[in-house]
């Protein structure tokens, strides 16, 4: 279980409890969080769960796969701290993790 | 919001359905919601049935849109195991399967589709399956392991993700197709071609341009297929997948405007100002292709009109236009596709197929219409953008996938 902070683009803050391996799309999906579409849920195939890791938390994240990696290359907005949040497992290391998201996720 | 407080009834608990209550709700919709679903369980994601789900790689947990609470934590009454009969417009209500009877103020026709199924000899045996709901799911993987004979009647999207997840599950599979190409009615014939190789090389036999005319079986079970040649493929459980009609008979009897599926506009609005239709069950226009009507079947296209739909009764501006897309996952293959290949008058091959990574892009003069890629995020992301902004491209520098599509698209 970990408690993340999701942080809409106008501000608005959502704090939730998310089950250990959940991603953290789905964390804000499952809780019905504005802001991450994940039109594909998690295939990796869409780049709407895009979000920002805060900065503190990039290394604990992990790194990305080629492919997330080439999907968000060519997302809009992409920051050197974008994630696919689709491809964060969520663990109880990650228990204060607070990202940001984008103004669009298309 | 407002005047807009009402009771909104969605017909149909389904990935559109389900996204519709929920956005609803992110909207700020004060008003009543009902959501009324055939199945015993809240909405779920389908795509995974043929694929993560099917090898055993994702749980009924994982599949749920949202868990169970949050119904009745948003106060959406969630009523399962339900299905509307009639509506009766005048009044503003609904008749339910139970014979209740339920008022509304907007009602969301989100009943999708079933599979077609084959008017055949033995296609009521044991065995003989189809693949769209989780029991479905459930049926088949009780019916697919090592040494079962799995056959897939129809090389369409569905019988190709069944005949990778049977081939990663042990089975022997066979793919009956009525067409000499797979995949015809929805992919180029370059990725047809592609697919069947590599299917192949993962030991899935192909018999294409075959007529299915019946299903044998022993007592009560299937344990073959019969084709037109009178030849029995023999079997222990055969898939049907050969597309799937939308369930509109309520939106037809209801006097409602009905072509391919239930006539919905840009905000998937039907012929009645209070009833919206979304997902599988509608035929659509789409921003970027004028006047021409569409029956996507995708989740992403079900998505985009639940948005259109719950922003229309929200009062909200309407989505941005979208660029159609799917996907599909077989093996370690990742299928992306933007766009519809409409007035194409060439298709550009980047990359190599034997490689197992390249796209097909369908072109107007340099105008990108619509990309099909493999396991190639980048030429599907930029492809995507370049369909939505329509500028032209160098062929020349398209055609080398050295140059990256970055610089392609600069």
């Amino acid at each position: 279980m970990a408690k993340i902070t999701y942080i809409e683009f106008d501000g608005t803050e959502h704090v939730v409890d998310v089950k250990s391996g959940l991603s953290v799309m789905e964390g804000a999906v499952k809780n019905n969080i504005p802001g991450i579409d994940a039109d594909c849920g998690g295939a990796c195939a869409c780049a709407t769960c895009h979000v920002y890791v805060d900065e503190a938390w990039r290394d604990k994240t992990g790194s990305m796969s080629a492919m997330e990696e080439s999907m968000l290359d060519f997302a809009e907005n992409v920051e050197t701290n974008s994630r696919l949040s689709c491809q964060i497992k969520v663990s109880d290391e990650l228990d204060g993790l607070v990202v940001r998201m984008p103004e669009s996720q298309h | 919001m407002g005047e807009t407080a009402g009771h909104v009834v969605i017909l149909g608990a389904g990935h559109a359905g389900g996204t519709a209550a929920a956005l609803l709700r992110q909207y700020g919709y004060t008003g009543h919601i009902t959501l009324i679903g055939e199945e015993p369980i809240p909405p779920y994601q389908r795509p995974p049935l043929s694929k993560a789900w099917l090898k055993g790689e994702a749980n009924a947990d994982d599949l749920t849109l949202k868990p169970v609470e949050f119904y009745a934590e948003s106060k959406i009454d969630f009523r399962p195991n339900l299905k509307g009969v009639q509506i009766d417009r005048k009044d503003k209500r609904v008749t339910l399967s139970d014979g209740s009877v339920i008022l509304y103020d907007t009602l969301i026709l989100a009943t999708g589709a079933r599979p077609i199924a084959l008017p055949l000899p033995g296609a009521d045996l044991e065995g003989v399956l189809f693949l769209r709901t989780a029991a479905d799911a459930e049926a088949l993987k009780a019916q697919v392991g090592p040494g079962k004979r799995l056959a897939v009647v129809g090389g369409g999207y569905i019988g190709l993700e069944v005949a990778a997840s049977g081939r990663a599950l042990g089975a022997e599979v066979v793919v009956l197709e009525r067409e000499n190409r797979l995949l015809a009615r929805v992919a180029c014939e370059a990725l047809s071609e592609f697919f069947k190789g590599y299917h192949e090389s993962k030991g899935v036999q192909f018999e294409l341009g075959c007529s299915v005319t019946g299903f044998v079986g022993e007592n009560g079970h299937i344990t073959g297929v019969l084709l037109e040649s009178g030849r029995i493929v023999p079997c222990d459980a055969a898939v049907v997948g050969v597309g799937v009609r939308p369930n509109d008979e309520i939106a037809r009897e209801a006097g409602l405007s009905v072509g391919r599926g239930v006539l919905v506009d840009l905000d998937a609005r039907t012929s009645d100002p209070d009833i919206y239709a979304i997902g599988d069950v509608t035929e659509r226009p789409m921003p970027h292709y004028g006047d021409r009507m569409f029956r996507p079947e995708s989740v992403p296209s079900a998505l985009e009109q639940a948005k259109q739909a719950a922003a229309a009764i929200c009062a909200r501006p309407r989505p941005a236009p979208e660029v159609p897309w799917n996907w599909s996952d077989q093996y370690d293959l990742k299928l992306q596709i933007a766009g519809l290949p409409f007035d194409a008058d060439d298709l550009l091959i980047r990359g190599d197929p034997a490689t197992g990574k390249f796209a097909v892009f369908h072109l107007k003069g340099d105008v990108v219409q619509s990309v099909e890629s493999i396991n190639s995020p980048p030429e599907f992301m930029m492809g995507k953008q370049l369909i939505a902004s329509k500028k032209p491209v160098s062929r020349e520098k398209l055609a080398d996938p050295t140059i990256s599509m970055k610089e392609v698209a600069a």
